[in-house]
């Protein structure tokens, strides 16, 4: 490994020290009951335009993200770029979808997905299952986080065996936890807005410095290897690589608002409105991954894998390591230090969002449903408080004594599984048609085949569907989620016309949904 | 419960908008291609970055012409 770093390593402490102190006093910011789970849990529906922008943005474009984009691209080439439809079909879902939904949950006072079914569907077993799902999907989202600021740490030249290598990422934990606990929603905005600024510099640092510095982007375009230019064109009877870039691109799309931390962000916002204008600012971070997802071709260019200074960095982190090593590589000591502060705070955004999101379920779909019915306000939030720190806490021991690839997979999985929700949640948000058990069965179906189905293709993203003689790869997800519907759609009159009890009543009306 | 009456009232043509980025973006052979090049950057990666940035126009206008 290479030797410490000190002028980046100072800098890299004097941010992380400067957004501790933001999380701590951001529960002064807007101020609020934190004793109520909407203040804490949803920074009390508050924030405007510009800090939902940076909210939304600083966690759905998470820090993970920002290194294993370029570093598929550095691996695989082209289909990185997946990314970028990915998060251009995202917007109209999230301008048509989520203004109504966030209407409906202000009006019910619903703070959580789960709740929403609830109260649409009547039936506590779907919005259970929508909880846990939701729960178990966030969880490795949140180990990989830690992969991110892990990934810094050790580029800043931090080793050691042991407790003492692990000291950084627990100190950093530990931080985390403590302002989440004390601020709630809050902390992560504010420091949202110092991280994705830090994000943006070191995006257009990069992308102007580091071709000038390799001589132009025809230069570097040139010593990528012309498999990893372009998708491979499909052979005869498959739908080949453009199947396969197509469908995750869309499928990604459809489950990123569905995780809870992506829908906590939203339902925060202070009106539709507000929802609707992101669709169109939000963006703007699209462009910013592209741009980033080109830097897996500037460290292929740059030969950074045959230097020796990186060697034991490639060793440990793989492919992880390039977007840090071209940093290293192409800029002054003085800005990889606020470039790794970037990519660290902006681990520990999302990676808060996801705690808050995950305990809200927790609290309002598991446990006042089915084990403490009737909550005082402050029972509810100080429950919330207490789960967010045994989910960072349950993360932290996963990405110590798991393997990496292990959060990988998980995360890869959870994906598969936070997309079954999409019938109950999404389409809940046009219609009740549907009939809850029929949903629930969707659900079930759906995780099962989409589970059995990436552990046949050893847990990558796309299933090779085979169908009158022709091959369809696919993202598994997309695949899954169409079985999931088809059988709720079946299955809706089936089931109502079998059912002796009456269907539960929608307490939702119609106005509910509109401003 | 007036679902369809809902929805109906709630349509705007506009929203066919969104079609066109769905359709230029998730058909990979309109752009699978390196030729032309634009400073140095094949076509597959500078025509995606472009529709980040149609794309969010569009949504802009829609948003304009849809706001009440």
């Amino acid at each position: 490994m290479q030797d410490v770093n000190w002028v980046a390593l100072t800098i890299f402490v004097l941010l992380f020290a400067f957004i501790t102190w933001l999380g701590f006093a951001a529960a002064r910011w807007r101020k609020g009951d934190l004793d109520l789970l909407h203040e804490w849990g949803l920074g009390g529906r508050r924030f405007g335009t510009v800090v939902t922008w940076f909210l939304v943005g600083g966690d759905a474009y998470t820090a993970y993200t920002f290194i294993a984009v370029p570093a598929l691209a550095f691996g695989a080439g082209a289909v990185a770029f997946f990314a970028v439809p990915y998060t251009i079909v995202i917007y109209p879902i999230l301008f048509l979808v989520f203004p109504r939904l966030w209407y409906v949950c202000h009006k019910r006072g619903y703070i959580t997905a789960g709740d929403f079914v609830r109260g649409r569907f009547g039936n506590r077993w779907l919005a259970l299952a929508i909880a846990i799902t939701g729960i178990v999907a966030t969880m490795p989202y949140i180990a990989l986080q830690l992969v991110g600021i892990q990934v810094v740490i050790g580029a800043l030249g931090i080793s050691g065996t042991g407790l003492a290598a692990d000291l950084p990422l627990i100190i950093a934990f530990a931080v985390l936890a403590a302002f989440t606990y004390s601020s709630g929603l809050r902390a992560p905005a504010s420091i949202a807005i110092v991280k994705d600024i830090l994000i943006y510099l070191t995006a257009f640092a990069a992308i102007i410095v580091i071709p000038i510095e390799l001589g132009g982007f025809a230069r570097i375009f040139s010593a990528v290897p012309a498999q990893k230019l372009l998708l491979p064109v499909p052979g005869p009877h498959t739908t080949g690589a453009y199947g396969s870039y197509a469908t995750l691109a869309l499928g990604s799309a459809l489950a990123l608002f569905l995780y809870p931390h992506t829908l906590t962000g939203i339902l925060s916002a202070s009106s539709g409105a507000v929802v609707r204008r992101n669709a169109a600012l939000l963006p703007g971070y699209s462009f910013m991954l592209g741009l980033l997802a080109l830097l897996g071709f500037f460290a292929l260019a740059a030969g950074l894998k045959g230097l020796p200074e990186f060697a034991a960095g490639f060793k440990q982190f793989g492919n992880n390591f390039a977007v840090p090593a071209l940093l290293l590589h192409g800029f002054p000591s003085w800005f990889v230090g606020i470039a790794f502060a970037a990519i660290g705070i902006g681990a520990l955004v999302p990676a808060a969002i996801m705690s808050i999101a995950a305990a809200n379920l927790y609290t309002r779909n598991i446990h006042r449903e089915f084990i403490n019915k009737n909550p005082t306000a402050r029972q509810e939030a100080q429950m919330a408080k207490w789960v967010s720190l045994i989910v960072k806490v349950g993360a932290l021991v996963f990405i110590l004594f798991v393997p990496t690839q292990f959060a990988i997979q998980l995360q890869l999985l959870g994906g598969i599984w936070i997309i079954q929700t999409l019938p109950a949640v999404l389409l809940g948000a046009y219609t009740r048609w549907f009939n809850s058990w029929a949903l629930l069965v969707g659900w079930a179906l759906g995780s099962y085949a989409g589970t059995a189905m990436a552990v046949q293709v050893h847990l990558t993203p796309t299933f090779p569907l085979t169908f009158g003689g022709y091959t369809f790869p696919g993202y598994t997800a997309f695949y899954t989620v169409i079985l999931n519907l088809v059988v709720a759609l079946v299955l809706t009159p089936l089931f109502n016309a079998i059912s002796a009890r009456k269907v539960a009543p929608d307490e939702t009306l119609a106005a509910d949904y509109q401003a | 419960m007036d679902d369809t009456q809902r929805q109906r009232s709630e349509w705007s043509w506009w929203y066919l908008l969104f079609l066109v980025q769905f359709i230029a973006v998730l058909w990979p052979p309109f752009y699978n291609t390196a030729e032309p090049y634009w400073i140095g950057i094949p076509f597959f990666y500078w025509y995606q970055l472009l529709w980040v940035l149609i794309g969010a126009v569009l949504t802009a206008v829609i948003y304009l012409a849809t706001e009440k």
